[in-house]
């Protein structure tokens, strides 16, 4: 910022930091736009603020005006000159990339955000800006409360767990209070560990990312509370490798934190300590399996370990340990703060709460809506959405990610909630939505499924490491019409000794897309793939 | 036992002291070699062994087990293409046709000027921008054959600089 300027009053402008906003350029157009300020003679500072989650406008510029801030996006270089030119420093709303104030943008506006509250407002590493917006009011509360009513509250709320296997958070912290590591048995001092798994590897989910990029403070608040509920002093961030700007991100805000007392041997002076280290993959998805992730943290090969025992009682190095996704952790300070009955509130049935879904995939507009369970997929993809980014007609939805089924048309009216979408066979996982149009080839999706298993799978049970690549060949005799109806029963024959013989979703759930294929859509599989395309040429 | 490469050996020496003491090392270990030298060197596998107490198999099972550790070295950019469902559905398998042809290498492979090596990926968390490329530590999304070749003509021209 230059004093010397003719016009006295700063104006703010907010261009995201975020993942998205970087693919599509905002580091280059935050450049561009401080130079053509200066040029112009205009005062202005800039905020590398998280994203709002509305990927399709990325990158979101905002501008910062006495009525609140204006949005314009997707902003390009070229589109400079004319922003400046139609003065959007003084709020004016005439370019075509105006969005009118950000908070009335309707997809946002109709979301109930409770975790993603905060994304996009501020500068993720700003622990000013995130105390000001409520930020560790739950780690206050919390460092009042014994464990047992930490955990209690977090019962109360009915949170699930957000990884995608939805067991029950308060259970899960239950066990780890109570348990005793194999030292306090021996009466040294026991050692508990809480571990966040940020392998996000699921194709069409972007949630956690965004929490660690947009309001990372949230993450080390929830980490920390569940250290004080059960009484471990050290953390662990699991991050996939693959995030490297929300590695960049994390470091910077537990450096803040620790610098600050948020973390660290004396927490807000209450003589409580907790310690956080964030870890990376390698490029495994299996690791997003928490005994695997475990594993790996150890640093060994990511195998799945059978189960009992639990990692809640013989964890990470053999001691009790929390293992929650990134998202089960980040509903924990709201939580805390405004009671587990208000988080409650949200849902339906046994589904309590909000889950953030992410559209992505061949959709017009992409992004992050966080909203109570028991929208159906069709508003999402309808209202949200506003149908597929090429203009086809969508074809096929792959709710939860890689390891769950393909939805036909018919079943998009299903709320969505753990036991409706189990109730038709199928998950939702981690909250991701892949859309596809009417140009996808079923048998080739099927088929990438089984590729996919035998490029992840950690190799322990057969059926898994070999059923995969067994399950690729089938499908390959399949689309290229030999033998086909003796085929297609040992694809299913396959797909059922997958699901009974793995230990974990990697062998278990990888048959779940490929049997959704074939059944509800068998017409991708009734003929030869080259005559198929020959056709739909002539 | 090979003699490490006297140049790398420093390096390798350095980074494990730092790291060692830490619980479960050999993840941090493997990720800052690879930092500092582009891969892990087969040779430095009886190093980290001897100083983390483990056997050459430990070592070499971890190595081999992650897509992201590499025994070779890289070219100079690392190009990593979304082979995942998101980027599926807006033609990341016609892209990664598209990129295999251009750069006239398979997946782990490095082109002739050593300028690229190509490398699959499972997402890259941009799923709503699909499909995705990474270019070492950059995303770039909505990324189109043409924006692929023009991606990787300013890779080149930035070595000629430099060159």
């Amino acid at each position: 910022m230059t004093s010397s300027m003719t016009k006295s009053s700063v104006t703010t402008i907010y261009i995201p930091r975020d993942t998205t906003a970087l693919a599509m350029g905002a580091d280059r157009l935050a450049t561009e736009i401080a130079a053509e300020a200066a040029n112009r003679g205009e005062s202005v500072e800039i905020i590398r603020n998280g994203s709002r989650g509305l990927f399709w406008l990325e990158p979101l510029v905002e501008v910062e005006t006495t009525s609140g801030r204006i949005a314009y996006g997707p902003v390009e270089s070229r589109d400079i000159d004319s922003l400046f030119d139609q003065a959007f420093l003084s709020g004016e709303t005439t370019h075509p990339l105006c969005q009118g104030l950000t908070e009335e943008i309707p997809y946002l506006k109709k979301q109930q955000r409770l975790t993603f509250a905060r994304a996009g407002i501020t500068d993720p590493v700003s622990l000013e800006a995130y105390q000001q917006l409520d930020g560790f009011n739950g780690l206050k509360k919390a460092l009042q409360m014994d464990g047992q009513s930490i955990v209690d509250e977090v019962k109360t709320s009915g949170l699930r767990g957000r990884g995608g296997a939805a067991f029950p958070t308060g259970i899960k912290w239950q066990t780890v209070l109570d348990a005793k590591s194999a030292e306090a048995r021996d009466g040294k001092q026991d050692q508990k560990y809480i571990v966040c798994n940020a392998d996000e590897g699921d194709s069409g989910t972007f949630a956690d990312r965004m929490v660690m990029e947009a309001d990372p403070y949230m993450l080390i608040e929830g980490m920390t509370i569940a250290g004080l509920a059960v009484g471990a002093d050290q953390g662990y961030i699991y991050l996939r490798s693959e995030y490297p700007v929300a590695h960049q991100i994390l470091n910077e805000a537990i450096a803040k934190a620790e610098a600050a007392g948020f973390l660290g041997d004396n927490l807000l002076n209450s003589g409580k300590t907790f310690h956080l280290e964030v870890r990376l993959g390698a490029k495994a998805y299996i690791c997003g399996e928490e005994t695997s992730l475990l594993e790996s943290l150890e640093g060994k090969r990511g195998m799945v370990r059978s189960k009992p025992p639990l990692p809640a009682l013989v964890g990470l190095f053999g001691q009790p340990t929390i293992v929650n996704n990134v998202l089960s952790l980040a509903a924990i300070p709201y939580i805390l703060s405004q009671g587990g009955q208000a988080y409650a509130n949200y849902g339906m049935g046994r589904s309590l709460g909000t889950l953030p879904f992410q559209l992505a995939g061949n959709i017009k507009r992409g992004g992050l809506i966080e909203l109570a369970f028991g929208v159906t997929l069709r508003e999402l993809l309808e209202e949200y959405g506003g149908g597929t980014f090429s203009g086809q007609p969508m074809r096929a939805v792959q709710v939860g990610g890689p390891l769950c089924a393909y939805l036909p048309e018919s079943q998009w009216d299903t709320p969505m909630e753990y036991e409706s979408f189990q109730a038709i066979g199928a998950g939702l996982g981690h909250g991701g939505i892949v859309v596809f149009d009417n140009s996808v080839d079923m048998s080739e999706q099927a088929r990438f499924s089984m590729e996919f298993c035998v490029a992840e799978s950690c190799g322990k049970c057969t059926p898994c490491r070999i059923g995969s690549t067994r399950g690729v060949e089938v499908i390959d005799r399949i689309r290229n019409d030999e033998n086909r109806a003796a085929n297609m029963e040992l694809l299913d024959d396959l797909c059922e000794t997958m699901i009974d013989g793995s230990l974990c979703a990697m062998g278990g759930m990888t048959p779940f897309p490929v049997q959704s294929a074939v059944k509800y859509f068998p017409e991708d599989f009734n003929q030869p793939k080259q005559a198929a395309k020959g056709s739909a040429r002539s | 036992m090979t003699a490490v490469n006297e140049q790398l050996l420093p390096v390798v020496t350095e980074v494990i002291a730092g790291l060692k003491h830490k619980p479960g090392a050999l993840l941090p270990i493997l990720h800052e070699i690879q930092n500092r030298l582009g891969y892990i060197p087969p040779d430095v596998v009886p190093v980290i062994a001897e100083s983390l107490n483990q056997s050459r198999a430990d070592i070499h099972g971890v190595i081999s087990f992650y897509h992201q550790f590499r025994t070779t070295a890289p070219g100079k950019h690392t190009v990593e293409v979304c082979r995942a469902e998101a980027c599926q559905a807006m033609g990341a398998r016609q892209l990664e046709a598209h990129a295999k042809a251009t750069l006239g290498v398979d997946y782990h492979g490095t082109t002739g000027d050593k300028n690229v090596t190509l490398e699959e990926v499972y997402c890259l968390g941009n799923c709503a921008c699909s499909p995705s490329i990474r270019i070492d530590d950059e995303i770039v999304g909505r990324v189109t054959p043409e924006k692929f070749d023009q991606l990787i003509d300013e890779l080149r021209s930035q070595t000629l600089e430099v060159l």
